[in-house]
């Protein structure tokens, strides 16, 4: 509750068409020579000194992305994206062969870290903090991991959680196994296209009975010009482990689109956990629609074993434009896949999203929770698939999509897909769209609460089980964000 | 305290204010009673700073200042508070989150800065117990499911915390029996004090047996045309507004 008024004070600090972390950093970068062949993709590979697998497994992608079309069946609008014009690798100089201590990093990429409020001295955060509240993190910057915090503690209890680029070398072994076999090579064009030239992202392990004993998170962020960012994201919760994670995302703000087509892959085996959390806090673009990233990525988790679980749970409020569907699959017997997600778009932000939740196993279960906001002149769209298999007997689901609207220039769209193989799996599906009343508005008004405070309140309120399922200091950030990005939404 | 100078107001072209005067001073308790469509519960937004409505003519007066140039939730700072006939749901938001962000709404607008939470947690246990306000609709979402007792009990509670200047209560007594009606109406009486005036609209004298006005005026076709002391209200329950209906038919 304490975080509404802080909500409202963060409202105020800053000026319409503001985005906090719109800063730049100057720092020289090394990057790869422009634009898209298989001599950027060997030049990527070389400089993280992979082996010859996967650059094989990069070039096979590569191939077949070359023979796929960009899809364009989702209820965005955007100019047709140049890939020559673009870099695919960058990585601050110096940097490049992964992750130093922390003296040996550039001080401004630090004072970046620390302007963006992400703790990177194990020192200080020990200092004040009980260890179950401590958050190990990766930081990504542009191309590559700077820092990994707390490893050599999660390491004790034989948690891994590296740079992939790391993990490549030092566990081989668990990254062949399991890296695209949730998301295949040539799944869909962006995949394609992120498995050819994938630069940096997070490894995590966590074996058999482990229950991880601090929050993960990888804090990515994109600085260089006309780069892409393709971070590569692998989480293994081994037989009844357990960990929860987080990311978040912020970028500069620029006047061109940069786009991040990342992949993200998630396997439970039998009894494990894996709760996934998201803050999306891409730079949006401005209120005319220029610049903003373009986020399209690929999320999904396999719920593999048995009594397994795999939680989303979803901020989204920057980016011009969002496309992506983090989703379930249910293959264990009795597994159990979750998505909550709050979607808010305002100016010209333009969103398509949701999840898709497949239903392998018996006696599996699955919620979605969705709650899209729109304001100004966005379009908000939840697109979600609920299928189940044949063999899924006993398969059961429940949708909640809620759109609110701000304003009568902003759109939202529901676009549900069921399919069932099977007569004793049931779904249910429901929906509301409402409007923030004049009559609520005024209520809150005549009690003293100024115009913007209330549609805060008012939207946190319409978002809040959404909001209680991320982890408590998160939830805190959620919240001002919200507040934050339906600034000037009214009036 | 209130001074209303030949008001007139429209909607959408259609007057319904023509020509409203009314003085109140500080701690008087004013009923207002008429017909439907009289334009009581308009008086009561346009007080309180609804913006559905055109002033074409007249002024109004709170402490001496032009009530009708200040945004509603400036009003509510300056101490105007308006108990709603039909309050408002606001789903996910707690009834207690409510009251302590317009609390410390109208404490900032003043510069007085937030109430500490143990003093806020005090002040809020204290006024709803005197009200039936339980702590399990404390947490409840804002009026969603309240019953019509409980919507009304907890705008009184609203009024409590908030403690206005002039406090305007719309049809308070509708859709309450008689023991809510009790306990609305001991809330508000022991709001009352030297400097805070009550405005009562109320369609029927019954809630005035239990809140006492200093004065009440007949409302109809938008101008008050009877003033009068409590007497009045008793008068017009034994007779109804025929009187008044039929001189605006003549």
């Amino acid at each position: 509750m304490p975080a509404v008024q802080e909500t409202i004070d963060q409202v105020k600090t800053i000026d319409v068409d503001q985005y906090k972390y719109g800063f730049e950093t100057d720092i020289e970068s090394e990057k790869a020579p422009q634009g898209l062949n298989e001599d950027v993709i060997r030049f990527i590979s070389e400089k993280k000194g992979e082996p010859e697998w996967l650059l094989e497994w990069r070039l096979d992608a590569f191939e077949r992305w070359k023979a796929m079309e960009e899809p364009d069946w989702a209820r965005v609008n955007y100019p047709k994206i140049d890939f020559q014009s673009l870099y695919y690798y960058s990585a601050p100089k110096g940097l490049g062969e992964g992750p130093k201590s922390l003296d040996e990093i550039d001080p401004e990429i630090l004072k970046t870290y620390e302007k963006l409020g992400i703790p990177l001295q194990e020192q200080e955060i020990l200092a004040g903090i009980a260890p179950e509240n401590r958050v190990a993190v990766d930081a990504v910057f542009d191309s590559v991991s700077v820092v990994t915090t707390f490893k050599e503690e999660l390491a004790k209890e034989g948690v891994i959680f590296c740079p992939i680029s790391e993990a490549v070398h030092s566990h081989p072994e668990l990254v062949k196994k399991y890296l695209g076999s949730v998301v295949p090579l040539s799944d869909n064009y962006y995949s394609a296209l992120n498995s050819a030239v994938f630069s940096d992202g997070s490894f995590v392990y966590i074996p058999k009975g482990v229950r991880c004993p601090m929050e993960l998170s990888t804090y990515f962020r994109i600085n260089e010009q006309n780069t892409g960012q393709f971070e590569r994201t692998l989480i293994i919760a081994d037989e009844g482990a357990y960990v929860s994670y987080l990311e978040g995302c912020t970028a500069p703000m620029r006047d061109e689109n940069q786009l991040h087509a990342a992949v993200v892959e998630l396997v439970t085996h039998d009894d494990a956990e894996i709760k996934y959390s998201t803050v999306q806090n891409w730079y949006p673009g401005d209120a005319e629609g220029k610049g903003g990233i373009y986020n399209f990525v690929t999320k999904r988790g396999d719920c593999r074993g048995k009594n397994s679980k795999i939680s989303w749970t979803q901020v989204e409020t920057g980016s011009a434009i969002t496309w992506k569907y983090p989703s379930c699959i249910l293959r264990g017997d009795n597994s159990v896949g979750e998505f909550y997600s709050i979607a808010i778009s305002n100016g010209m932000q333009q969103i398509d999203s949701g999840t898709k939740m497949v239903h392998l196993g018996k006696n599996t279960s699955s919620r979605i929770i969705s709650k899209g906001i729109s304001a100004g002149k966005s379009s908000n769209t939840y697109r979600g698939l609920v299928s189940a298999h044949k063999k899924a007997s006993n398969a059961r689901n429940f949708t909640q999509c809620d759109s609110l609207l701000i304003g009568d220039k902003c759109g939202a769209h529901t676009v549900p897909y069921i399919e069932s193989k099977n007569a004793t799996a049931q779904f249910e599906h429901e929906a509301t769209t409402s409007k923030i009343s004049d009559d609520q508005l005024f209520y809150c008004l005549q009690r003293g609460i100024g115009e913007e405070e209330a549609i805060a309140l008012i939207v946190n309120g319409f978002a809040k089980e959404v909001l209680q399922q991320l982890p408590m200091e998160f939830a805190v950030e959620a919240q001002k964000l919200v507040g934050i990005s339906l600034e000037g939404s009214v009036g | 305290m209130l001074e209303i100078k030949n008001l007139h107001a429209e909607i959408e072209g259609k007057p319904i204010l023509r020509g409203l005067s009314l003085k109140m001073n500080p701690g008087e308790i004013h009923a207002i009673m008429g017909p439907n469509g009289s334009g009581k519960s308009t008086l009561s937004y346009i007080l309180s700073g609804k913006e559905d409505y055109d002033i074409t003519e007249g002024e109004v007066l709170f402490n001496g200042e032009n009530l009708l140039e200040m945004e509603a939730d400036e009003r509510a700072a300056a101490g105007v508070f308006l108990a709603f006939q039909y309050p408002i749901e606001i789903p996910g938001v707690t009834n207690m989150n409510f009251l302590k962000t317009a609390v410390n709404a109208q404490r900032n607008a003043r510069d007085e800065g937030d109430m500490p939470i143990p003093e806020f947690m005090k002040l809020v246990k204290e006024k709803a117990k005197h009200l039936n306000v339980s702590d399990e609709m404390l947490k409840r979402s804002l009026n969603v499911g309240f019953s019509g007792g409980e919507k009304k009990r907890n705008e009184i509670l609203q009024m409590a915390m908030l403690e206005p200047q002039l406090a305007i209560l719309d049809e308070t007594d509708s859709g309450l029996d008689i023991d809510a009606l009790k306990v609305v109406a001991e809330g508000v009486n022991a709001l009352r004090d030297a400097s805070r005036s009550f405005l009562v609209i109320t369609h029927y004298q019954r809630l005035l047996d239990y809140i006492v006005p200093d004065h009440v005026h007949v409302l109809s076709k938008g101008q008050i045309v009877k003033s009068g002391d409590k007497s009045l209200a008793l008068e017009l329950e034994a007779n109804g507004y025929a009187e008044f209906v039929d001189e605006e038919v003549a």
